[in-house]
């Protein structure tokens, strides 16, 4: 069953950056690409769980703030150590100046 | 891929960051042989950095695991704990065991790491350290709300205990022989930032007090200091007076040691079977003159494992990483890149709200350092930028650095 639920205004994140988006009490960081694509996953690290959303995103990696594990953001991939487990990614979709993800 | 046809045993000596790290490393190259990890602590490969924080505070102190037991299996490396390496056959080339077994190698890689300085004063022994999980237990069975603890030495893993031990609800007081705090890791501006957050949370950071001896009190400790008319009591006495680099094996096996085991660039040792990485290796930076360092941290741990597998692999990879940590006290985190020492200027950058960071410029303008101060990572983004800069010589514009509303990031790219 799909959950659309709003997370933000396209304009609320910088091209090639991320924000974090809280709904219901679960931390999301929600990612807008170079090429203005919007993205989400969730928020916290699989390594050990500090926030992604100050990290750095470049192209299709956000590399966490904490230790500098990386992640392709578009697909939750995790690219090597200490990154041990991938991360959980949501559908989204922009309507009418929104980013909407799907929650499930 | 270079060319491994002859290299089919990899062991390696010690099962901390760099060593798991280096397991994981081989098979994520396509290593097929075989990978030995002997360490001799009994446990699988943990984390070291959330033992004075995250996991001293928490109630029951269970491991991070740098390389989970079912990765292990996965990766297919054996993994031989509570095992010590007792020494080198470099001759037949081979890892004599503790328990006399001999493990043959075609490349060893020594990651042994380092351990925590003991107090050379008397009564140094009643002092604890904190190196290893089993420390970490014992500590924490000490700490507690009321409980009065000095620490002895204010470097990064002091004051990381004394922040944790507060956050328990200890008395903490942390005494200093050097004039400042984190004289080795930091600039004084910074260091500064971090002692005051401990005097806001009722720590106590004495500097140039030079304890001479520990002795028993009525059930509790007494640290006598020079010129002191009465010892400082506690309830527990934690050292973080540094690490000493474990090179006894290398140096046994003839292995040329310099305030760590000697290696090349290429983490190499002078024999050309045998590497070494992480805390117990010094090596030439190319970054900085091609001085020699050593280093300490997780990071570091991490970037020379990628190195010495790809070399151990019969690669040709340079180790030219920017030197990076971080450390956590209270809400407080610290992240540092870059070597300070060549400094000509400096350049703040204060992004409000407690953040804020100071670069090094070298004589000659290239970023040499930068090290921000901020709550959680809020200080993360710009250091990461700082380092890329610092790896590429670049020369920022100061004016840049210092406007906390222009964008590092664009710097990269221009
Ligand atoms: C409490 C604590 C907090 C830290 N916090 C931070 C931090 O916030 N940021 C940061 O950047 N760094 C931090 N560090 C430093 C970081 O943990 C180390 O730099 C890192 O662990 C180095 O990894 P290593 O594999 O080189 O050595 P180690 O992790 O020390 O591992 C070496 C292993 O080899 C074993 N060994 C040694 N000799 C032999 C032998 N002959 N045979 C078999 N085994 C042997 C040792 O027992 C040990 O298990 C911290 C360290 C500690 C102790
Ligand atoms: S918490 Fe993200 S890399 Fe460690």
């Amino acid at each position: 069953m799909s959950n659309w639920t709003r997370a933000c205004g396209t304009d609320d994140i910088d091209n090639e950056d991320v924000i974090p988006v809280a709904i219901d009490g679960h931390d999301y960081a929600v990612y807008r690409s170079p090429d203005d694509d919007y993205f989400a996953t969730d928020g916290h690290c699989t390594h050990e769980a500090f926030l992604l959303a100050e990290g750095l995103v470049m192209d299709n990696i956000i590399e966490c703030p904490k230790h500098n594990g990386r992640f392709d953001y578009t697909t939750g991939e995790g690219k090597g150590a200490p990154i041990c487990e991938d991360l959980r990614t949501y559908p989204v979709k922009v309507e009418g100046g929104s980013v909407y993800i799907d929650l499930g | 891929m270079a060319a491994t046809g002859n290299v089919e045993r990899i062991v390696v000596v010690g099962t901390g960051e760099c060593g798991a790290r280096v397991a994981r490393e081989l098979r994520e190259r396509g290593f097929a042989g075989a990978i030995t990890m002997i360490g001799d602590e009994p446990h699988t490969t943990y984390e070291r950095p959330p033992l004075s924080k995250s996991a001293l505070i928490s109630d029951e102190i269970s491991p991070v695991e740098v390389l989970p037991v079912a990765r292990l299996a996965e990766f297919d490396v054996e993994l031989m704990s509570g095992t010590a390496v007792e020494s080198v056959d470099r001759d037949r080339m081979l890892a004599v065991l503790s328990d006399g077994g001999e493990v043959p190698y075609d490349r060893l890689l020594l990651a042994t790491g380092a351990r925590a300085r003991t107090l050379p004063i008397a009564g140094g022994e009643f002092a604890l350290t904190l190196r290893t999980i089993d420390d970490a237990r014992a500590l924490r069975a000490q700490l507690g709300p009321g409980r009065s603890v000095t620490v002895i030495g204010a470097g990064l893993i002091g004051l990381e205990v004394a922040a944790s031990a507060r956050q328990l609800g200890c008395d903490v007081t942390v005494l200093e022989v050097a004039p400042r705090a984190l004289g080795r890791a930091l600039p004084a501006e910074m260091a500064d930032v971090l002692v005051k957050r401990h005097a806001e949370e009722g720590v106590e950071v004495l500097c140039g007090v030079v304890p001479t001896g520990i002795s028993r009190l009525d059930g509790g400790l007494a640290v006598g200091v020079e010129g002191f008319d009465q010892p400082i009591t506690a309830d527990v006495v934690i050292a973080g007076i540094g690490v000493t680099p474990n090179v006894e094996l290398a140096q046994a096996a003839g292995l040329r040691c310099e305030n760590g085991i000697a290696v090349n660039d290429r983490l190499r040792t002078d024999d050309p079977a045998i590497f070494a990485a992480g805390d117990c290796c010094s090596f030439p930076h190319p970054l900085y003159g091609g001085r020699r360092i050593r280093l300490e941290s997780w990071r570091n741990a991490h970037d020379q494992a990628v190195v010495a597998a790809a070399n151990m692999l019969d690669g040709d990879e340079q180790h030219a990483a920017v030197p990076w940590f971080w450390s956590d006290q209270y809400d407080v985190g610290l992240q540092h890149a870059g070597l300070a020492d060549e400094a000509g200027s400096a350049v703040v950058r204060d992004s409000g709200n407690g953040s804020q960071i100071r670069f090094a410029l070298a004589l000659d303008g290239r970023l040499v350092a930068a090290s921000g101060v901020g709550t959680g990572t809020s200080t993360a983004k710009d250091i990461r930028v700082a380092e890329m800069l610092i790896a590429a010589g670049n020369r920022p514009d100061p004016e840049v650095l210092a406007d906390a509303s222009a964008s590092l990031k664009e710097l990269i790219k221009s």
